[in-house]
């Protein structure tokens, strides 16, 4: 077997110890990685070879699972999916997702975004109930293809690392979750829309958007979030128009 | 084990400086401040206007005066800017599915850029220019 060209990776990770540190702080490691190593082997490497205490999360590293979410040199990145090669010569700086509490070193809280997630129903709510006797729900491509753009999200929350909307005003439902309430939406076996739009056609909801387009230019699965709240916006727009100057009109 | 999550400080008023996607955003919303500017002077100018022909007269030759010309300049740079940045991602609030297949982003842009030329030209036209 060949041996892997190797190199000398900089590293500045920043540390936070809940039980000793009153704020984080930057941490220098270097370590040898081959050419083909990601950020997230470089931090393995770390681990296993210079400090173990270095806590981070990863699960799949083949950009599926969404753990392993991280800042590298100041932009939210999967680090199983940031190759070292795209840094040669460069100090590689990593820290926690921007815009998330830090629960210790490179591991962040995540749990507003979950709470979100859980509040726009992400899941199908069938149109037409019945019973598991009669089969299932049948669509045709082209409906498929209306909504599955939106299903590639794994809820790495990148999106919100990179929002500015969500760093400023933390009560915003936030890309994701609402990118997910619009891939039900537009599923033609779903009958929960009203049920989503009274959490994501709000001021805290889709309305909170200024159409920065940074939750797309760093979404890894090219889910294009940003797409989808434009057209949430879209949507409830006619929404509005439909129920105030239609004669007879409610929604 | 205790729990302390840290929450890092966000800068109220610096925050867009910090990645040339803000800095970007932050110029396409900039924006609204020179063409507000114009929408206020094209007010002004319709209240001169409605005090009859020499009010009127007097209002836009006190308009055309180098300084003005290069504020209108900036208006219209800002104006295109605008106008531009928005069409351009237009087909991400107005998909067009058509079968299985999504209409390419060009057309979408396309179509906007052409109507928005329709339109400069009907302008130019009932003002008698062309």
């Amino acid at each position: 077997m060949t041996q892997l060209k190797q190199r000398l990776v900089q590293l500045e990770v920043l540390r936070y110890d809940p039980e000793k540190d009153t704020e984080p702080h930057f941490q220098k490691y270097e370590v040898m990685c081959p050419e083909e190593w990601v950020v997230l082997d470089a931090l393995n490497a770390v681990k296993e070879t210079i400090d173990p205490t270095l806590a981070y999360r990863w699960s799949c590293h083949m950009a599926v699972c969404g753990s392993c979410g991280m800042m590298v040199n100041g932009e939210p990145k999967l680090s199983c999916h940031a190759f070292l090669r795209d840094y040669v010569g460069m100090v590689i700086r990593v820290e926690p997702l921007a815009n998330f509490p830090i629960e210790r070193d490179l591991v962040t809280v995540a749990d507003d975004f979950i709470d979100k997630l859980k509040r726009v129903k992400p899941y199908l709510i069938p149109k037409d109930p019945k019973p598991i006797e009669q089969g299932e729900y049948k669509q045709t491509p082209a409906q498929l293809m209306k909504y599955r753009q939106f299903s590639m999200c794994i809820n790495c929350m990148l999106c919100y690392a990179a929002c500015p909307e969500y760093a400023l005003q933390p009560k915003f439902i936030g890309p994701a979750a609402i990118t997910l309430a619009h891939r039900y939406n537009q599923d033609s076996r779903d009958g929960g829309r009203d049920e989503r739009q009274e959490v994501i056609a709000t001021n805290e909801g889709v309305w909170e958007c200024s159409f920065v387009g940074a939750c797309s230019e760093v979404c890894p699965k090219a889910v294009d979030p940003a797409g989808a709240l434009q057209q949430v916006k879209v949507a409830s727009t006619i929404d509005w128009f439909k129920e105030h100057l239609l004669p007879g009109g409610s929604k | 084990m205790s729990r302390k999550p840290f929450v890092r400080p966000v800068s109220k008023t610096g925050w867009w400086l910090k990645h040339p996607r803000y800095m970007r955003y932050m110029s396409r919303e900039v924006t609204c401040v020179f063409i507000g500017a114009f929408a206020l002077l094209m007010l002004c100018t319709l209240e001169r206007l409605s005090k009859g022909p020499e009010a009127y007269a007097s209002f836009i030759a006190a308009i055309q005066g180098p300084l003005s010309v290069l504020g209108l300049l900036l208006v219209l740079i800002f104006a295109v800017h605008n106008a531009t940045s928005w069409f351009n991602v237009t087909p991400k609030a107005l998909p067009v599915q058509i079968g299985e297949e999504f209409l390419a982003g060009k057309y979408i842009i396309g179509a906007h850029y052409a109507v928005w030329i329709v339109a400069s030209l009907v302008v130019l036209l009932l003002a008698g220019v062309i």
